[in-house]
């Protein structure tokens, strides 16, 4: 098991470098140098430039270049965001939480919801439940997200009862402990459910068919008719098996979770990563543009490795093969 | 399970059986009546989409009278005049001394009112423009760039898909990891990367084809393996074998005789990417990075909606998001349908 997730790790990190030249091809691929308008901005001094052309050695080929950002980055070194002006880690770091704190919400809440919906609605096929229920899959699955939040975010404002954007209330810094944490989760209402509902569409479909699929098997049969009670049948024989699966997708519904999350994050003004890389392309700021695409990926090995962890513990059959 | 030898045979009955779905027809209907809105939009429209009249930023929805004094006349419209209340917002009254009447077909253009007068059936934007139009030139915009990325993601797709899938072994192992790579970036922050790739100095057929460009470079690779698992199995057959012993060259027999195979089967898939690459535009364009304003697109309709302030004031500005939601549910479901209809035994009906 352990060697398999090494494995894993070892290709991710190949294709984390692979997908960060290419955003460092792809940012020098832009004409112009971006230091030229650097010069020209009276708020940088002629020495920060200096220094910084010479940390990334600009006027070295492409290759040797990455190379060096690359050291950079495994020094801690991340770069200087020139549109914040400060180094690009001081911006990062709390992004990269409330992010996380976002995406993680928004997953727990799609699981925890469209996991038993898509049994129930297995459970009772083609009756009225599974209709309504696959009406409002597509319904939810062709909104776009963005607009729901609008849509979500008018109401709010009619209603008056949650607070509609950003990630704190302004008398923040004066709470204790326990307010600030209310404070942020209902400031999190809004983004986590409008996330999760689109989220939690697909999933509910690909639950239902898996969970179809596994009833229709020999051994379901064999269970039944060996008499167990129903209960047993489902939960213990067929659930496990329509889970499997799943876990394996959790890799890639992290991955469309994240870009959804950007989105979500602009229009409900949430501090987060998706919002920084906006503002830094906006603003042409490399680094910070670079270093976003990194995080996000890491975010997404992160959650690939977990889903392989997961994967070995929900499934006894790639447990023992690995254990040999 | 059927040879491949009767594939037509077999296109043929998944289609009769996709006719026979209610649903996935009315929502191809929809899909065609979109499109054809879109390509008549210079005749259905009262206006063009750059045609502003600052003094009517977002006015109301104009109601189309038809009774005057309890008697059918030929429909009109009223005029407005503009007066600001207490807390100096615009606020537009129903002036009953202007009268307008509609008129057909005049100037090249279905309908419409004589010039002091305008006609905003679905309201107007923040510049004075009519939405109405604006949302069906929007649609050639938003409509058409998710079949061009689509058709641009395809061709990749199938070329990569299949060598890979045909030739399996290392090729297959490297173009594979390719394709993981892209599949692992988040697409919207791919988007934004490529985006900032792009000049700033693009005219709009220039940020039009980027857009459409960006959105093939994000959805080839899930294409591309979904071709490869079907170039795989079908490599295997016997009418491949059949070629090769023939001498007929790879190339031939991944053009001639694998992807073709594999097209009926890819184009549930092939709907389902047209609606999210819709969905990927209207993201892209509603942060300001995709397309720009004075053209018009679903999503850059849907940027002024972003601030809550004009939406509580002119709710009418969301009816571009309706319409993605139209288009894309159509989409989802047409695709859903023919799926269904390719593949009995995902449906159930089989057993």
């Amino acid at each position: 098991m352990f060697k398999h997730i090494i494995q894993r790790l070892c290709s991710t990190i190949l294709l984390l470098l692979a997908v960060s030249f290419f955003t460092f091809w792809l940012m020098h691929a832009t004409p112009g140098n971006f230091f030229d308008s650097l010069r020209l901005n009276p708020q940088i001094s002629q020495e920060t430039v200096a220094r910084y052309e010479k940390l990334y050695h600009l006027n070295d080929p492409l290759l040797v270049q990455y190379g060096h950002w690359v050291i950079n980055i495994l020094h801690g070194e991340w770069g200087y965001s020139f549109y914040y002006n400060v180094p690009v880690t001081h911006v990062l770091g709390s992004r990269l939480f409330n992010t996380f704190i976002l995406s993680f919400t928004s997953l727990i809440l799609t699981w925890g919801i469209a996991i038993p919906l898509g049994i129930w609605a297995a459970l009772r096929r083609n009756q009225w439940v599974d209709r309504i229920l696959s009406v409002f899959s597509f319904a939810a699955f062709s909104t776009p997200s963005f607009f729901l939040a609008v849509l979500v975010l008018y109401w709010a404002s009619r209603w008056g009862g949650l607070p509609l954007g950003g990630m704190h209330s302004p008398n923040y810094d004066d709470m204790s402990i326990v307010g600030k944490i209310k404070d942020t989760a209902l400031h999190l209402v809004i983004p986590a459910s409008v996330l999760s509902l689109s989220a939690m569409a697909s999933l509910q479909r690909i639950m239902r068919g898996n969970m179809l699929g596994v009833l229709r098997q020999q051994y379901i049969l064999a269970a039944r008719a060996k008499g167990l009670p129903e209960r047993v049948v489902i939960y213990r024989h067929a659930l496990r098996n329509a889970f499997n699966p799943l876990v394996t997708l959790l890799g890639y519904e992290f991955a469309s979770l994240l870009s959804g999350a950007a989105l979500i994050e602009i229009v409900c003004s949430w501090p987060g990563l998706g919002s920084l890389l906006l503002t830094a392309v906006r603003a042409k700021d490399v680094y910070l543009v670079m270093s976003s695409t990194l995080l996000a990926g890491v975010l997404l090995v992160m959650g690939n490795v977990l889903s392989d962890i997961l994967l070995t513990w929900v499934d006894p059959r790639i447990r023992h093969a690995k254990g040999k | 399970m059927q040879k491949a030898s009767n594939h037509n045979s077999r296109t043929q009955l998944a289609f009769a059986s996709f006719r026979r779905n209610r649903v996935g027809m009315l929502c191809l209907w929809t899909l065609v009546i979109l499109y054809g809105m879109a390509v008549f939009a210079d005749f259905i429209c009262p206006y063009s989409y750059q045609d502003e009249d600052r003094n009517f930023s977002y006015c109301p929805p104009t109601a189309v009278e038809l009774m005057d004094q309890g008697r059918w006349v030929r429909p009109f419209v009223y005029g407005r005049a503009l007066t600001f209340d207490a807390v100096h917002r615009r606020v537009y009254v129903i002036d009953q001394t202007q009268r307008y009447p509609i008129r057909f077909l005049k100037g090249g253009r279905l309908f419409g009112v004589d010039a002091p007068g305008r006609f905003y059936w679905w309201g107007a934007d923040a510049r004075g423009r009519d939405i109405f139009s604006r949302i069906w030139y929007g649609a050639r915009i938003s409509l058409s760039i998710g079949l061009l990325g689509v058709a641009i993601s395809f061709i990749l797709g199938l070329l990569i898909g299949g060598i890979a899938g045909y030739y399996g072994g290392w090729v297959d192992t490297v173009l594979m990891r390719l394709c993981e790579m892209f599949m692992m970036i988040p697409g919207f922050y791919l988007m934004l990367a490529l985006r900032a790739a792009v000049p700033e100095n693009f005219n709009s057929v220039q940020v039009y084809l980027s857009v459409v460009v960006i959105l093939a470079l994000i959805g080839w690779a899930s294409l591309a393996r979904i071709i490869r698992g079907m170039a795989l199995s079908l490599r295997e057959r016997d009418f491949v074998l059949a070629a090769k012993t023939l001498g007929v060259p790879d190339i031939v027999i991944i053009f001639k005789h694998i992807l073709p195979q594999t097209l009926s089967f890819s184009m549930a898939t092939l709907m389902l990417t047209v609606s999210s690459y819709i969905l990927a535009e209207a993201g892209l364009s509603v942060v300001g990075l995709g397309i720009q304003d004075p053209v018009p697109s679903w999503g850059n309709l849907l940027s002024d909606a972003m601030g809550i302030v004009p939406v509580i004031f002119a709710p009418w500005i969301l009816l571009p998001g309706l319409f993605i939601f139209i288009a894309v549910m159509c989409f989802n479901v047409v695709g859903d349908s023919l799926r269904d209809a390719f593949d009995p035994m995902f449906s159930g009906d089989s057993q």
